[in-house]
């Protein structure tokens, strides 16, 4: 961000749709920091990256999904699941079973989304009914495990590390949420699979046509954005030192909100990480200032709502003026 | 006869699965199948049914309503502000409700239509809006209704369920001559071939912004029933009855790429929810893992409705258009 | 009523483009009373985009639509039917999930969005059973339905609504001849009783039979117009092609003696759209398959490239058996299949996507090819002479000749030993078929089977070595050298054993 680039220099997928939650957050910290110049502070702002990490990672995976022109509801309780798996691993004493916490959490996650994916390309189940379908099981597999308390265990050393820890003062979980949407980014822009999966959200008829296993395709971005969601739940659990029930369900509402305004859009194709990393800060910063600003859930609720209307509306209505 | 049994499959399918629940829940209910047994399962069955009529508009016109739980937290949340007094300012205050779903619907809709957003992610930001108005209305859950009412509409006409005739009213009264108008067909012919409805010369847009009003109207009713039901307004209804509107939809054979499924189906399919749910409350199942048995249960309808595609020859025929 | 001088429909100075592609060039148009005036033109020429913008589906870019003399502004297809126009579509109007009563009644005169009015329905009846369509019950849901089936339907769609005038737009493309038979004596009936009719085919004894005036277009412009007879049939195909039929193809070529074949189909069939049909291509072989629209001939061509599951007989290319499990095990160089489908559009592109994306997507699950390598590319779009503003515009960008262009430059690039096509320049320029046509006797002397549908007689029988007939799911003849005329295509595709007993066929 210290360099400014000539327009003419400006890779493809810096565009104005994906630019927009980037400008919107800017705005809202200047215009925030009138009455609250506390928003400018250098520890206030590292702490939103922080925060956004969560979120931001959650969204970089269901920005796969929804190239496809897909959906993710089951990302709640893949979340919470991998945070009970990997708490009860953690809080277990043994130690081969503390180092395999978190890969056991990411295997869970890419499990699920195996199933997801299954469900999707063999049964052709519309992926909004099957996510639900499978979020409902996880959630009563978790209730059934636990009895419906807050799971015991706890996070390890690493996982609080990964959610809270810093590197030059840079928080651990931003570099992480960074590197995963890199590796991402890189995936879909310089490999073969990311184009099928760009191409599959256009026209998976003319994909398939082409001689592409569209399937394999379809499963594996469900994989990725399973393991996403576990990595985030490992995070949260590690950011609040337990799992406990229901902690994603705050998430998927915002998840979905941060690709959408990122640009991506919701019948596929189009969009890509860089704008769902803007739109998991827009919808970060909006909630804290919101908070800072001590307005009441209800009025945020409000606003959210509106904001995030106002900008699809602007990026559809430009679109056809 | 014949086109009767092969249009209405799933409907028949499902209504018979809805009977052989109802005679095992009566059997195994401890106080057997009395009006009281039955009252009580038709008013939880009747509030989710409304629920899912609404969904079933949105659904059959191609689009999906995620805020179908957040306009009957609304409505429920006016009514309970508006239904505590008698004659005129009780006849006042249902038509407040239903018009306030009327309105939700209807602005969902100018924004799918005119605004050209995905439905998925209008209903996602409306449905914030939605809740935090009722939050605002009531911050936590009380209010009065006027009890005279509230128990004419869930309790029995001479030994049958008010809710039953109230649902029978709506099948007789409004679905069956509304399936014989030009919107009626439309919604059907819009859902299937936007194209062909067009190029027979339909209003598309008219038709696609009355139904999604209508599913705010059939929101409201729910929130309208759900009030006099619980005699009390919750803003923190939505989530569950959103998610449980699609499951129900779904089960009740309404397809969700449009165009098929029926009223009565929406309806079966919630009827089968509850009763399900009802009976697990009977059945000795320990309640830990009801929630598991719900969502394997709408896992596997799901699954069965889907096994078709197995038996399709054409490799393309999956992917639709 | 009318003055019987004034027309029902005209058109002034219409042009209508779509992005690049311009579809109409400033056209005027006019449809009396009482006449059957037919439309001639190859696919592409604006047939079609005519008949949308005189029945209120598209607006025009430019110029105006005229009823009974006066101008109208059509918002949609309600406006022309309100006017008494009305169409029958190429891609039918019917809606896939109602029964086929709920679609005759959909936008019927006069219900509007209210209460539907069933009194057209007994008529309905009467005319479905004229055309052959008793067996046609109300209660069947449309998606049930032949194609053939829905094409009647539609014809009686359009009848009940009283049109004043009435467009048929290749509405009979699926019928055999006595259905077509009865169809045109209702049309006649309606003629008679002062109804303008406007009819569009490419097939030309059709329109010999009913039209009383005929206009040809050709490249979104009106050529001539002339009565009925006035011209011959060379003269009317060359005004159609604009240039001379056997300088559109390329010479056939002698095959060489002890020509290996490199396609063979032993029974290849799938019950029960496809019956059991064997035949080879040889090398330097075209090889035609013609026919009414859906008589089998486009499945069997998606079951040799493994679309199809449940498939009997054996495939043999060069002599070792083809997979059948889909179009990446067919693309694999071991098997060498490709194919391009009919919907060009929806199913051999990614609109949205650049031409360098769309080029490169087939190529890319082959491990034997650098996708990104655009040399593998380049001699077939050099080849075909691709106009293009940037191989990084999306493929949208180009007109439906150059995006074919890309579709056969994408699998060409894959080195294919069979090329299956399917009705490759419908809605194509005559300069880039032209194009086509010699890029794939090339191929064919280069060794490559090549396996052509074709909606277009004159591909047919100028172009294919051999063309088989499909009638009912199978081959009913076989068709070459001399024998390979459009007289014996037309009664091969009808099924007519005796072709000179049959009136209205054209003695062309």
């Amino acid at each position: 961000m210290t360099t400014l680039v000539k327009p003419s220099q400006l890779p493809a997928w810096v565009n104005i749709e994906s630019l927009l939650p980037y400008i919107g957050t800017i705005l809202l910290i200047v215009g925030a920091s009138f009455t609250f110049p506390q928003v400018l502070s250098i520890d206030y702002l590292s702490q939103q990256l922080q925060i956004a990490a969560f979120l931001g990672i959650l969204a970089a995976g269901a920005t796969l999904v929804i190239l496809l022109g897909h959906i993710d509801l089951s990302v709640p309780w893949t979340l919470n699941g991998a945070a009970i798996v990997a708490t009860a691993m953690a809080g277990s004493g043994n130690e081969i079973l503390i180092a395999c916490a978190i890969p056991a959490a990411l295997l869970f996650g890419a499990v699920v989304g195996a199933i997801n994916g299954l469900g999707v390309t063999i049964l052709r189940i519309p992926s909004m009914v099957w996510t639900l379908a499978m979020n409902s099981i996880l959630l009563g597999i978790s209730v059934l495990n636990t009895g419906g308390f807050n799971p015991k265990g706890e996070s390890s050393a690493t996982m609080s590390w990964l959610a809270s820890g810093t590197v030059a003062s840079i928080p651990v979980a931003f570099l992480v949420w960074m590197t995963i949407s890199t590796a991402l980014a890189l995936l879909m822009m310089r490999t073969g699979y990311g184009r099928y999966l760009r191409s599959i959200g256009f026209n998976e008829r003319a994909v398939y046509l082409s001689g592409v296993s569209t399937k394999t395709v379809v499963t594996g971005a469900f994989m990725i954005a399973g393991v996403c969601s576990a990595f985030a739940g490992v995070m949260l659990a590690g950011y609040a030192n337990q799992a406990y029930q229901s902690m994603g369900d705050p998430f998927l509402l915002p998840t979905i909100a941060a690709v959408v305004i990122g640009g991506t859009s919701i019948l596929g194709g189009r969009g890509g990480l860089f704008g769902s990393i803007g739109g998991a800060l827009f919808i970060t910063i909006l909630n804290s200032i919101l908070s800072v600003m001590q307005i009441s859930d209800a009025w945020r609720s409000i606003v959210f709502g509106v904001i995030i209307l106002a900008m699809l509306l602007f990026q559809t209505l430009r679109k056809r003026g | 006869m014949r086109d009767f049994v092969t249009a209405y499959r799933r409907e028949l399918i499902a209504a018979a699965v809805l009977a052989a629940l109802l005679v095992f829940y009566l059997i195994t209910h401890p106080r057997g199948a009395s009006t009281y047994v039955l009252t009580i399962w038709a008013n939880q069955c009747a509030i989710l049914g409304l629920v899912a009529i609404a969904q079933f508009f949105a659904v059959v016109v191609r689009g999906i309503d995620l805020s179908v739980g957040a306009i009957m937290a609304l409505t429920n949340v006016v009514g309970s502000h508006l239904l505590s007094g008698t004659g005129i300012d009780l006849a006042f205050g249902v038509i407040v409700v239903v018009a306030t779903g009327a309105a939700c619907g209807l602005l969902n809709g100018l924004l799918v239509v005119y605004g050209r957003i995905q439905p998925i992610v209008v209903t996602l930001s409306s449905a914030s809006i939605f809740v935090g108005l009722a939050l605002i209305l009531r911050p936590t859950p009380g209010g009065r209704v006027n009890y005279d009412i509230a128990d004419a509409m869930t309790l029995d006409l001479f030994g049958i369920p008010t809710a039953l005739v109230l649902i029978a009213i709506i099948i007789f009264a409004f679905w069956l001559p509304f399936r014989r108008t030009g919107l009626g067909l439309g919604i059907y012919a819009v859902g299937s071939s936007q194209q062909a409805a067009f190029q027979s010369g339909m209003p598309v847009a008219t038709i696609r912004l009355a139904a999604f009003t209508l599913a705010g109207v059939f929101a409201g009713l729910a929130g309208l029933f759900y009030t006099f039901v619980t005699t009390t307004g919750d803003a923190g209804i939505a989530p569950n009855f959103t998610l449980n509107s699609i499951a129900a939809v779904v089960l009740g054979g309404v397809l969700l790429r449009g165009g098929t499924g029926t009223l009565i189906g929406a309806l079966i399919g919630a009827f089968i929810l509850k009763t399900i749910a009802s009976l697990m409350f009977f059945s000795g199942i320990p309640s830990l893992a009801q929630p598991l048995f719900e969502g394997l249960i709408l896992a596997v309808a799901i699954a069965v409705g889907a096994a078709d595609v197995l038996r399709s020859k054409h490799r393309l025929e999956v992917f639709g258009r | 009523m009318t003055e019987p001088n004034l027309p029902i429909a005209s058109i002034k100075g219409v042009t209508k483009s779509f992005g690049a592609t311009i579809a109409l060039q400033d056209v005027d148009f006019d449809c009396y009373p009482g006449e059957v005036h037919a439309v001639l033109g190859e696919n592409g020429a604006g047939k079609s985009t005519l008949m949308k913008t005189i029945s209120g589906v598209l607006a025009p870019t430019s110029g105006t639509v005229f009823a009974q003399g006066k101008p109208v502004t059509f918002k949609g297809p309600a406006d022309a039917m309100a006017v008494g126009f009305v169409c029958m579509y190429q891609e039918l109007s019917l809606v896939p999930d109602l029964t086929v009563r709920e679609n005759l009644l959909l936008g019927a005169p006069g219900s509007g969005l209210g209460r539907l009015k069933g009194g057209a329905l007994p008529k309905a009846r009467e005319l479905l059973d004229q055309i052959d369509g008793e067996h046609i019950r109300f209660g069947s849901k449309v998606s049930d339905l032949t194609l053939a089936e829905c094409q009647q339907v539609e014809v009686v769609k359009a009848l009940i609504r009283n049109p004043k005038l009435l467009i048929l737009d290749e509405s009979t493309s699926a019928l055999n001849s006595s259905v077509v038979d009865k169809v045109f004596d209702l049309v006649r009936a309606q003629r008679d009783l002062g109804v303008a009719i406007l009819f569009i085919s490419h097939r030309f004894h059709e329109i010999e039979a009913l039209a009383d005036r005929i206009s040809v277009f050709r490249n979104g412009q009106r050529v001539e117009t002339f009565r009925n007879g006035d011209q011959d049939y060379s003269t009317i195909i060359n005004m159609m092609v604009g240039q001379r039929i056997d300088e559109l193809f390329p010479p056939k070529v002698i095959p060489k003696a002890g020509a290996e074949p490199v396609l063979e189909l032993r029974d290849f069939a799938w019950p029960p759209k496809v019956k059991p049909t064997s035949f080879t291509i040889k090398e330097g072989q075209i090889i035609g398959l013609g026919g009414l629209d859906g008589q089998g001939q486009s499945t069997l061509l998606q079951g040799i490239f493994g679309l199809l599951k449940g498939t009997q007989g054996t495939i043999l290319i060069n002599g070792s058996d083809a997979p059948k499990s889909g179009p990446l095990a067919a693309k694999q160089s071991d098997v060498g299949l490709a194919y391009i489908p009919e919907d060009r559009k929806a199913d051999g592109l990614i609109q949205a996507q650049s031409i360098n994306e769309n080029l490169e997507l087939a190529a890319l699950g082959r491990s034997d090819l650098n996708a990104t390598d655009h040399n593998i590319y380049k001699p077939s779009l050099d080849r075909l002479e691709l106009k293009h503003g940037g191989l990084d515009l999306p493929v949208s960008s180009l007109s439906g000749g150059n995006q074919q262009k890309v579709v056969l430059a994408k699998w060409l690039a894959l080195a294919p030993k069979v090329l299956l096509l399917a009705d490759p320049t419908r809605g194509i320029d005559v300069k880039t078929k032209t194009q086509i046509y010699a890029l794939l006797r090339e191929l064919a002397e280069q060794g490559t089977a090549i396996l052509l549908l074709s909606t277009d007689y004159e591909e047919l029988i100028h172009l294919c070595d051999e063309t088989h007939i499909f009638y009912d799911g199978g081959i009913v003849r076989s068709l070459r050298g001399e024998d390979l005329s459009a007289q014996n295509i037309i009664g091969a595709s009808l099924n007519i054993p005796d072709v000179a007993d049959h009136k209205g066929i054209a003695d062309a």
